[in-house]
């Protein structure tokens, strides 16, 4: 009934010493949802780029509709019918949705005036075929996140892909939107196109998918047919060993008032209103989860409350101390640490090495230095000390950081902003893009300065991450708190209604 | 399939059976992730760039290996060759550990050539002003304003940077011609030597206004402020906490603000070290030189900096060696002419090398594959 379009046979590729993928095969039908499930770093996106042209394999073969493929470039993979939707967009920000999607089209060296309004025409009917919805004449940087995903898939769909590969589709879109996402994938499947996409989140999997391929250290596990696995069994062999999704047990919080900020009015780079009258406070000992759609304000929430973004109106107070202006000295030297949103962008600073990278919020203080001169040895051995401590593997002190691992890469990032004994910790998407072992590695820390008294205000996306870890839910919308659970209250129900700004009232469900 | 038939798909589609195409077996891979070049690209470039030369060089019905040997001998095989090479060396020391500071945190200085040049005037200033103090203090005075100057230029490049955004390429530039117009004002205008047969020019300085030099030679003792200069540059850069910050935002300014160093107050300090050096180069100049401010008081000293500092990576010990390197092109440019060739070779050399120099920072990050 149904007949293969893709077959990879005996797939290899190595990166320098490291095996991205080892001996995989890999197939998938027309007219299926398939799904590449597998930890970060499994190979997942290794493999599906060698399918789209991105990268070549060392070894192995492929088949497209059962004849042998050489794909040497994203170019052939387009002629052979794969399209490959990315999880960094490749599109023109000044440019509109529908001339990006048009964008190196060859057909016509002469466009007249009628040319792009047919475009147009043809655009929005292929949008609407698919429950596409997005305005094709506005620039891409007008355009939310979601939106601009939608014109990469209406991009290969229009040149006419009928194997779509979308790697980490939804790690961008709101749950509302992942829905709607699932619906588009269904009426491609109809349409008999090969949908594939790479994931690491077993829900998504469970609930829009037909079959399952698990890779797990470059290597291919299992394919199963969704129908007949469950939630658990994925786990198990997406991670090779068990792992139990549940909330953690503890001791009620409850200190005194760490951090208080009150009617805080913020702007953004672009004169944008992006905190608007926030309000919220932190206790000693407590996580605090601030749960929200990304854009909402959470990233200048985490930049004003470390000093980095100066506020309008509205006040902050830390630990008794009202604080007058941002400054990240002032915010480093009043115990508040900050784990970024992306480590490698302004956490860490890839070409230097593990001691440089250690040594960032603390050498001014005499430990250090002394009269200007940096303790040279003593700085080596207390970096050394902390490397092992936290378990970062790196080959040496001097190691540009850039060469390690994801998870190690933040194992560093948290040895440097817990060992300076931090009264709070801003916490921006702390194990994004870690895979199941490096995160159970950061919660546990998150954890461990709940109890030893620090708070912690930890920003995500991730509503798992979030209900495992937190005294406290707050939802953020358009720039202000909406919702607050408690730990026992919340759940993804309610918390996903206020994500997506419906406002919960007393007895009037959705 | 009728794909297979069109056109822009058959150039890397497999040959069909029968039929041999042509096809390359090994393909180009860029990497980003290799951000540095390894430590020979320079020497590399050296290298090739003389090989590159020793073409036009046959071309002219020259042998090439004349040519270089000449060259050679000229600049360091004599002590009267030597000593003259390090006296173009001083200023591309100079300029270029200047340049190599600002390079360090991306700030990308081309005005030492001006800086250079409005060290120079502040010198002569003194001498014009202040024609009679004893040698300590008149040298001591040039020095001090020469410096000053040329920090002066640099924070007419720094402050547009970080407080307007404008781009610090154009303004230290276009800094240059106004440093060099100034210049030509004085020489032909208010500080013209009036015993100077209406050339350009100001009055010889006097010898406590020149700065002394090793016995009979040209070598001034600029060379120790240049040398004192790389010593203080590689010790801040290696053990002080300023070395650690500059260092910070060499390798990722955003991350250097959020560890608290603050961006601008950086910037603008180094552009008035890297202006001030680049005076001092103009200071040594005048006063132990030329004696005398005049027009061309650089050759393109502060152009020719850049890619000593580029040539020496930065590395504060690698500038000595590119800067004596150069010194002695330039010196060994003039020692062929007695054989009939253009002085402008040592230009050329110069040339090439910062060619290859740049195109190795690109190569390197393409690896070559064997194709599957």
């Amino acid at each position: 009934m149904l007949t293969t379009s893709v077959e990879m046979r005996g797939i290899v590729k190595k990166f320098g010493t490291v095996t991205a993928s080892d001996q995989v095969d890999f197939s998938a039908n027309a007219g299926e949802i398939h799904a590449l499930l597998g930890e970060n770093g499994a190979g997942k996106s290794t493999v599906m780029s060698m399918l789209s042209g991105v990268y070549r394999a060392d070894e192995g073969e492929i088949f497209i509709h059962g004849k042998t493929a050489k794909i040497r470039s994203p170019k052939d993979a387009a002629v052979l019918g794969v399209g490959m939707v990315f999880q960094n967009f490749r599109l023109v920000q000044s440019l509109t949705a529908a001339e990006n999607i048009v964008l190196g089209e060859k057909s016509s060296f002469w466009r007249g005036g009628g040319y792009i309004k047919r475009k147009y025409q043809e655009i929005e009917e292929l949008a609407k075929r698919y429950g596409l919805a997005f305005p094709a004449d506005r620039p891409i940087w007008q355009l939310s996140v979601g939106e601009q995903q939608r014109v990469e898939i209406v991009k290969t769909l229009y040149r006419g892909a009928d194997i779509i590969i979308l790697d980490e589709p939804t790690s961008v879109l709101t749950p509302g939107e992942a829905e709607q996402l699932f619906h588009t994938l269904r009426v491609m499947r109809q349409a008999g196109k090969t949908v594939i996409m790479t994931t690491h989140k077993l829900k998504e999997v469970m609930a829009a998918t037909d079959r399952i391929s698990i890779m797990r250290k470059g290597k291919m596990i299992a394919t199963l047919a969704t129908a007949d696995t469950d939630e658990l069994e994925l786990a198990r062999l997406m991670v090779g060993r068990e792992v139990t999704i549940k909330r953690r047990e503890r001791e009620t919080a409850g200190g005194e008032a760490l951090l208080t900020v009150k009617n805080l009015e913020v702007f953004a780079d672009h004169g944008r209103k992006a905190l608007d009258n926030l309000s919220l406070s932190v206790c000693k000992g407590e996580i605090v989860g601030v749960a929200g759609v990304a854009g909402n304000g959470q990233k200048e929430l985490a930049e004003v409350l470390t000093g980095l973004r100066a506020w309008k109106k509205g006040g902050i107070i830390f630990d008794g101390n009202t604080v007058k202006l941002a400054s990240v000295r002032g915010a480093i030297d009043a115990g508040i640490s900050h784990v970024p949103e992306n480590r490698m962008k302004s956490g860490l600073a890839g070409r230097l090495g593990s001691v440089d990278n250690l040594l960032f919020k603390s050498y001014r203080s005499t430990d250090h230095s002394t009269y200007g001169f940096l303790k040279t040895g003593k700085n080596r051995s207390w970096s050394q000390e902390l490397v092992q401590r936290f378990d970062v593997k790196t080959p040496g002190l001097d190691t540009p950081v850039q060469q390690l691992s994801g998870g190690n890469q933040q194992k560093l990032l948290f040895a440097r902003e817990v060992s300076h004994r931090p009264k709070l910790m801003v916490a921006v998407h702390p194990t994004q893009g870690l895979d199941v072992g490096a995160t159970a590695g950061v919660h546990e820390l998150l954890m461990e300065l709940r109890g030893s008294g620090s708070g912690v205000l930890l920003i995500s996306e991730d509503l798992d991450e979030l209900l495992q870890l937190s005294d406290r839910i707050l939802v953020m919308y358009g720039g202000a708190i909406i919702g607050e659970k408690t730990h026992e209250e919340a759940d993804r129900e309610t918390l996903g209604m206020l994500m997506a700004g419906v406002r919960s009232r007393e007895g009037d469900a959705v | 399939m009728s794909l297979e038939n069109r056109s822009n798909a058959a150039v890397s589609r497999p040959a069909p059976p029968g039929k041999s195409v042509w096809r390359m077996s090994y393909r180009l891979e860029y990497d980003s992730s290799r951000a540095r070049s390894p430590w020979w690209t320079p020497i590399l470039s050296v290298v090739l760039a003389l090989v590159l030369c020793a073409i036009f060089i046959a071309a002219n019905g020259m042998s090439p290996i004349t040519v270089y040997e000449r060259m050679f001998r000229g600049a360091f095989g004599t002590a009267y060759g030597f000593t003259e090479t390090m006296v173009k060396a001083i200023p591309l020391l100079l300029c270029g550990l200047g340049i190599a500071v600002a390079y360090r945190i991306s700030v990308w200085n081309i005005g030492a050539e001006g800086q250079l040049t409005v060290g120079a005037m502040a010198a002569t200033a003194v001498t014009i002003y202040c024609p009679g103090l004893s040698s300590f203090w008149s040298i001591l005075l040039m020095l001090l304003l020469g410096i000053a100057a040329g920090a002066l230029w640099g924070l007419m490049t720094a402050v547009p940077r970080t407080h307007f955004g404008v781009n610090e390429l154009i303004t230290s530039l276009m800094l240059n011609y106004v440093a060099l117009l100034a210049l030509d004002y004085v020489v032909f205008g208010p500080w013209k030597d009036p015993k100077g047969f209406n050339f350009p020019g100001s009055p010889m300085f006097t010898a406590a206004q020149s700065l002394p030099v090793l016995g009979s030679t040209r070598l001034h003792i600029g060379l120790v402020f240049g040398l004192v200069a790389v010593l203080i540059y590689f010790l801040m850069i290696r053990f002080t906490r300023w070395g650690y910050e500059l260092k910070l935002m060499g390798a990722n300014p955003a991350a250097a603000r959020y560890a608290g160093i603050h961006i601008k107050r950086h910037i603008i300090i180094v552009m008035l070290i890297s202006g001030g050096l680049a005076g001092v180069a103009g200071m040594a100049e005048v006063s132990g030189v030329t004696h005398k401010l005049m027009q061309g008081i650089s050759p393109g000293y502060g152009y020719t900096a850049i890619i000593v500092a580029w040539l020496a990576k930065l590395n504060p010990l690698g500038l000595i060696l590119t800067s004596v390197l150069f010194g002695g092109l330039i010196v060994g440019g003039y020692s062929v002419q007695t054989i009939g060739l253009p002085s402008s070779i040592s230009e050329m050399l110069q040339g090439s090398i910062l060619f290859f120099l740049i195109a190795g920072e690109m190569i390197h990050r393409f690896r070559i594959r064997r194709s599957v």
